[in-house]
């Protein structure tokens, strides 16, 4: 993947320094929230897979790294206040951390993308929400990969079996983000990694960069786990509903097929997430129960988020 | 040491969800169907509602619970 687009002054800047590691000064300041979720973006996947035109030794640039540390605080400083807007108990009975999970899912009021294609969407909308997801699709699973040497042994233990699934269970035909490159190719778009991160809206951008924030920082190990047990609980209906969708649209094939592996596969790593890993996890470090629900709730809220701007843009069109 | 500290059950009924079966290798459906098993944990549908039996496809969620 080539760096991607600026989007205003700081990221001009950190494209700059990324392939031109002599180059001297400070960053600026971001001009918009687009050009600061870029920004974090493009930090983050130094982690991942870098960029064939950025110097691999940035990820440890201390400059950079300051960079990242300010963007990822008034992140993650976002994040909490829209929890504690929300006004949740975030201080369930260490037992019941899989209960609070559910409720909190069960409350989520957020529009639904996959009704919207189910339904109504045009073939020209499916494929750009195809676009914006495949920003995180492509790299399924990655962000919590970087979880496992933080878990204790129970949660380690089931994080890594729900892992296993994920990429594959061993098979690299199976493994997630190639069964959506799969996919995209199938419907005409671009599958390589990356492809669209210059298409892809701001809301999408925070939702990728929210996950990152928790997978790569183990202070935020719980969040990280509750975001995935969101993910994971909210995934097997509207997988199906993508299905039909799609094939109502006439885009039957690799991408449906795709979704369909959700609807077998999340139905199962639901209850893993929930129980298995956040559930221990409370058990074993009761301070990371009220994370996990942060976590959790931040899933659903930049899903939300995300959908409305989607819809709200669709809207606008007609 | 017993080298068991943990209770790991291969059957695990989820409550208002699924069967969680481990380590299986095929499951036989109501009309006596075989189906392989390829993957570590499987959820078998408890609400007979699924569209995918024998697996469960999280329709139980949207039932009202009696």
């Amino acid at each position: 993947m080539r760096l991607p687009k600026p989007r205003g002054g700081l990221s001009e800047w950190l494209v700059a320094r990324l392939a031109e590691p002599e180059l001297s000064g400070s960053a600026p300041g971001a001009d918009s929230w687009d050009d600061e979720s870029i920004s974090l973006w493009t930090l983050h996947e130094l982690s991942f897979r870098g960029f064939e035109d950025a110097d691999d030794r940035a990820e440890w640039d201390p400059d950079l790294l300051g960079v990242r540390r300010d963007l990822e605080t008034a992140l993650e400083d976002r994040l909490r206040a829209r929890w504690a807007e929300a006004g949740v108990d975030a201080t369930p009975a260490l037992a019941d951390v899989p209960t609070a999970l559910e409720d909190l899912v069960a409350t989520d009021d957020g529009p639904s993308l996959a009704d919207f294609v189910r339904r109504r969407a045009d073939r020209d909308q499916v494929l750009e929400l195809l676009r914006q997801r495949s920003v995180y699709h492509l790299k399924e699973s990655d962000p919590s990969a970087f979880v496992v040497p933080r878990l204790p042994v129970r949660a380690k233990a089931a994080l890594v079996a729900l892992q296993f699934d994920e990429y594959g269970d061993g098979d690299p035909n199976r493994l997630h983000s190639h069964l959506f490159a799969r996919g995209l190719e199938a419907v005409g778009l671009r599958a390589e990694y990356g492809a669209y991160v210059d298409d892809a809206v701001p809301e999408n951008l925070e939702m990728n960069n929210a996950g990152s924030l928790f997978g790569l920082h183990r202070r935020l190990r719980g969040a990280a786990m509750g975001h995935l047990a969101a993910f994971e609980m909210t995934s097997s209906l509207p997988s199906r509903k993508m299905v039909q969708g799609l094939d109502r649209l006439g885009l039957e094939g690799p991408m449906s097929d795709y979704y369909d592996e959700h609807v077998e596969a999340d139905a199962i790593h639901e209850h893993l997430a929930a129980r298995d890993i956040c559930g221990t996890l409370a058990d074993d470090e009761p301070d990371q129960a009220a994370e996990i629900l942060f976590g959790a709730f931040t899933c659903l809220d930049v899903e939300a988020r995300f959908a409305t701007a989607m819809l709200g843009a669709w809207e606008d069109q007609r | 040491m017993s080298g068991r500290d943990f209770d790991h059950p291969d059957v695990v009924l989820v409550p208002h969800g699924p069967m969680l079966l481990r380590g299986a290798e095929s499951v036989q459906d109501l009309e006596g169907t075989v189906h392989a098993v390829d993957r570590p944990v499987v959820a078998l549908c408890r609400c007979e509602k699924s569209s995918r039996l024998p697996w469960c496809d999280g329709t139980h969620k949207v039932i009202p619970r009696s």
